[in-house]
């Protein structure tokens, strides 16, 4: 192949580069402007009003409202009329369906002017009007605080116990060789896919009779047992730690707790801040347990079944539903962004998240 | 006599080295057991004495209302369940649902880890974020938010079809459509499978593709008979934790039916109905029994995965 040849070659496989380039990124931008619409629909149908909801006519995306004038101390609705000299808005006095009264809002003082046909036809008028003040209603409506409050208790208490309790659990299965462990490790993991529902019974039984129902106990205190797929996470890490660390403090005579609490947890916090958020977002999410055990005392729900209910309760107000949802992702997402990276890795090393 | 001494020196090194094994042994028992004790009791207290509860409880009658009146029925709630039609529909809701659902999700969601992976996108970390982002919505809040995108009037799904000409269906209250909205909804929260796949994919080594190109594979044969091959250990995993997934459907379902298991039945998913029979008819002899097939059906799903697969474990960047 002579020099010229190859820079030909060379040239035209950098132009089929960028040409794939250009396909691959911008089909990967198709995706992700479908990922962001539903975020896009839930925004600004949160700042509709009511009257939009209802309003076949309107065009449908961005929150508009009908645009009125103001004619002896009444609104009345702007209309694109046609007139002999082109369309005029004029807000419509009398409607009729053979012939109609209208108001010409730049010279109102002339009066009623009459225009022959259906109103029916007419295009009415409309401006931008987002309504912010849904905000405020569905915050208050879904007494946001309260269930934030909630939510929290829950998630940091929870999280403390099966971050703690993983900790000590995946040091145990790590570092110590002991005949059955690999028969309990089997079991541990089987747990993973185990459903809620296959001790759910006598649980909810046991706890009612304990007069732990209505209460954050059975939300919280089972977390304090570690876990499985914490386990099998934070034991993966552990187990890639080096050993020579932990034999030198062995020989220094230091205990396995404080091998663990000075030596394996140090080198560690990536790992326990992805369980962390597994466990807070986790907590966050759960939906069922909330339900079965403090169904019958809305004081202490949590944000995912305070927000059902107020969907359940809603289902004639969309614009306020999904105003109730944004308020309800705003943390979460937040959250997301700021630790994306600790968590990807997290889900690579387990697998799935929880 | 020097050879005498050195038996002696090295039978006794033997012996104190198994000394030193058995005292390490019992070292490693005594620690492993104390810092393995918070799961022990926890799978006692929480899993073991539980699930065989749940056995006991569905052989009688017990309810919460009357706990008093609670007797042996025996294997009538077993037989109970085979006569409920109910039952028969949930177990086809929930079927329905899986075969729609697992080859769609597991499609789309090699499609984003392919793009992810490409050597040709720009700016990766954004689309990694961008198509992950939406697992970490809240469930309730995703059913409600995709629950507007398929509003018929104002939904943006209907409005684009009609904007071409198609009249949306009524996603959400068709026995027919409500399966391709609930896989819709659940294809928007990919991530972890993403996560996954893209993890399999970068563990696949580099050598393998380039000795294909030497061959003269193209990009496509490339991804047909090494990078699926090899990812199917991954890929088989997520399609078995998400056929245990369709047993355990439970939120969505909810939310955006409000716990009816409407239109007609059709999100009356298995694990709905269970928990309408133990919570709302306050049936848990019943309910008892239906969790008792559902652990049975995870459980034999979770052997298969364990026997078929022995490489579902896997590590980020190939490091094994």
């Amino acid at each position: 192949m002579t020099t010229a040849n190859k820079v030909r070659s060379s040239m035209g496989v950098r132009r089929s580069d960028q040409i794939n380039k250009i396909l691959v990124t911008g089909f990967g931008l198709f995706i992700v402007l479908m990922f962001l619409a539903p975020l896009v629909y839930m925004f600004v149908t949160g700042l509709k009003s009511y009257d939009q909801m209802d309003d076949s006519e309107v065009p449908a995306i961005w929150p508009f409202s009908r645009t009125t004038f103001e004619y002896q101390g009444n609104p009345l609705d702007l209309y694109k009329v046609p007139t002999a000299n082109g369309t005029k808005e004029m807000a419509m006095l009398k409607p009729g369906r053979t012939e109609s009264e209208f108001i010409d809002p730049q010279n109102p003082v002339a009066g009623p002017i009459t225009w022959v046909g259906n109103w029916r036809v007419l295009p009415a008028v409309y401006h931008s009007d987002p309504q912010w003040k849904n905000f405020v209603q569905a915050w208050n409506e879904l007494n946001f605080p309260l269930l934030l409050r909630n939510t929290l208790i829950i998630a940091l208490t929870g999280t403390f116990g099966a971050v703690v309790s993983a900790i000590i659990v995946a040091y145990g299965f790590a570092r110590f060789n002991f005949r059955g462990k690999d028969i309990l490790f089997i079991i541990l993991i089987g747990t993973i896919v185990l459903p809620v529902q296959a001790t759910l019974i006598p649980t909810y039984i046991l706890f009612s009779k304990i007069h732990w129902t209505n209460t954050f106990l059975p939300l919280i205190v089972p977390h304090f047992f570690a876990n499985a797929y914490n386990v099998f996470l934070l034991r993966m890490y552990f187990m890639q730690l080096p050993r020579e660390l932990d034999e030198a403090a062995m020989i220094d005579g230091a205990n396995p707790f404080k091998i663990l609490w000075y030596v394996i947890l140090p080198q560690s916090l990536p790992a326990v801040t992805a369980v962390s958020l597994f466990h807070f977002f986790f907590a966050w999410n759960d939906f069922f347990s909330p339900l079965v055990y403090l169904a019958s005392n809305s004081k202490l729900w949590p944000i995912s079944v305070g927000l059902q209910s107020y969907n359940a309760m809603h289902g004639r107000l969309p614009n306020l539903i999904q105003t109730g949802a944004l308020i309800t992702i705003i943390l979460p997402v937040t959250i997301f962004f700021l630790a994306q990276r600790v968590f990807m890795q997290g889900i690579v090393f387990t697998g799935v998240e929880k | 006599m020097k050879a005498d001494v050195q038996a002696i020196s090295s039978a006794q090194t033997t012996t104190k080295k198994r000394q030193g094994h058995s005292a390490q042994n019992r070292f490693n028992t005594k620690w492993g057991l104390i810092f393995l004790s918070p799961w022990i009791f926890g799978f006692f207290v929480f899993t073991l004495i539980p699930i065989i509860a749940t056995l006991i409880f569905s052989f009688t009658n017990y309810s919460a209302v009357t706990p008093e009146s609670t007797v042996w029925v025996g294997l009538k709630n077993y037989s109970d369940m085979i006569a409920d039609k109910d039952v028969a529909n949930s177990f086809m809701v929930t079927i329905k649902y899986a075969i729609l659902a697992l080859p769609l999700s597991l499609v789309f969601g090699l499609l984003l880890a392919t793009i992810v992976n490409s050597k040709y996108l720009m700016g990766k970390n954004f689309f990694r974020t961008i198509y992950y982002m939406p697992a970490m919505i809240p469930v309730i809040a995703a059913g409600i938010i995709m629950a507007g995108i398929m509003n018929t009037n104002t939904g943006f799904i209907n409005l684009g079809l009609e904007s071409v000409g198609i009249p949306g269906p009524d996603w959400l209250n068709s026995t027919f459509w409500i399966y391709p909205a609930l896989v819709l909804i659940g294809l928007w929260g990919l991530g972890n499978l993403m996560v996954t796949l893209l993890a399999g994919m970068q563990g696949v080594s580099k050598e393998l593709y380039e000795s294909a190109e030497i061959d003269g594979a193209n990009g496509w044969q490339q991804y047909l008979y090494i990078t699926l091959p090899l990812i199917s250990p991954v890929i088989f995993y997520n399609l078995t934790i998400m056929l245990i997934g369709a047993f355990k459907y439970f939120d969505l379902a909810y939310v955006l039916k409000n716990g009816t298991g409407g239109p007609a039945g059709a999100t009356n998913f298995y694990n709905l109905y269970l928990y309408k029979n133990a919570f709302q008819y306050n049936l848990m002899g019943y309910g008892s029994a239906m969790a008792w097939v559902l652990f049975i059906i995870v459980l034999t799903l979770t052997i298969l995965l364990f026997t078929t697969s022995g490489r579902w474990v896997f590590y980020s960047g190939g490091k094994q």
